[in-house]
């Protein structure tokens, strides 16, 4: 798709995430679907960035204060940014174990918190990069080609 | 496996996507952990939970399941059937617990994921 005009059209949605309104997880997750479905992307790869970002959501919802998603899509792929301010992690690869889990109770009671959040985040993305300060929060990118 | 006959099975109401009633499944999945719901790479199936709130919801829209059904006699609220409408979902509710509710899934025919 890329001619000697270069790139064909950005699209930026932007988002804001509270921490423990469970409520209002997902949201992002499916205004994306609902434009990568108009922009006629292919349904294996839809399932695979909104399921990466709504885990992303979730781990804000359950481990932060709040935070941000940006969303920018272009002609060949979806790069995602999600932010937030909150505790950290202070060991990303401890935390990209599947099973490891520092999910509260109730997080636990509403279906999730079971360790699995960020590995399958990157099962579903084709780029994944976490970065993280104990006391101030974390930032995780995620990047998907269109095939 | 329609969606009519898995109602019929399980005795179930049907509260959500009366519409759906003839559309075929071929997997079932039972789990009340959505976070196992979310690793799974098949789509085509009927989600069988006691987990009844609006992240079940959710996460069936963002794993592109399109049947749901809550045991154990669980309702699901207006909130959870308005965003299963709006993502055209069919929703049951079976007096069953989760055994037995898969169990007889299971032996009309409904195949399990792994």
């Amino acid at each position: 798709m890329e001619g000697v005009w270069g790139r064909l059209f950005i699209l930026k949605l932007i988002f804001s995430i509270q921490g423990g309104d469970f409520t209002h997880a997902g949201h992002p997750s499916s205004e994306v679907k609902k434009v990568l479905k108009q922009l006629d992307i292919d349904g294996k790869t839809i399932k695979n960035i909104v399921i990466a970002l709504y885990e992303a959501e979730v781990n804000v919802v359950a481990h932060a204060w709040r935070g941000t998603v940006d969303v920018e899509i272009d002609e060949s792929k979806i790069t995602i940014l999600v932010s937030d301010e909150g505790p950290g992690i202070p060991d990303i690869e401890q935390a990209m174990q599947a099973g490891f889990s520092t999910a509260s109770k109730q997080v636990r009671e509403m279906g999730f918190g079971a360790g699995m959040g960020l590995p399958n985040m990157k099962k579903n993305t084709d780029e994944l990069y976490i970065e993280s300060e104990v006391g101030k929060g974390t930032t995780v990118k995620m990047v998907n080609n269109f095939s | 496996m329609k969606l009519k006959e898995i109602a019929a099975v399980l005795n179930a109401n049907i509260s959500c996507g009366a519409d759906k009633l003839d559309e075929e499944v071929e997997m079932g999945y039972s789990s009340d952990l959505m976070s196992d719901v979310l690793t799974l790479d098949t789509d085509n199936l009927v989600l069988l939970t006691g987990m009844v709130n609006l992240q079940a919801i959710r996460t069936a829209e963002m794993a592109d399941i399109r049947a749901i059904v809550f045991v154990r006699n669980k309702k699901a609220n207006q909130p959870m059937l308005d965003l299963a409408k709006e993502n055209g979902m069919c929703i049951l509710e079976s007096p069953y617990s989760l055994f037995k509710s898969s169990g007889l899934l299971f032996q009309a025919g409904l195949k399990p994921i792994y």
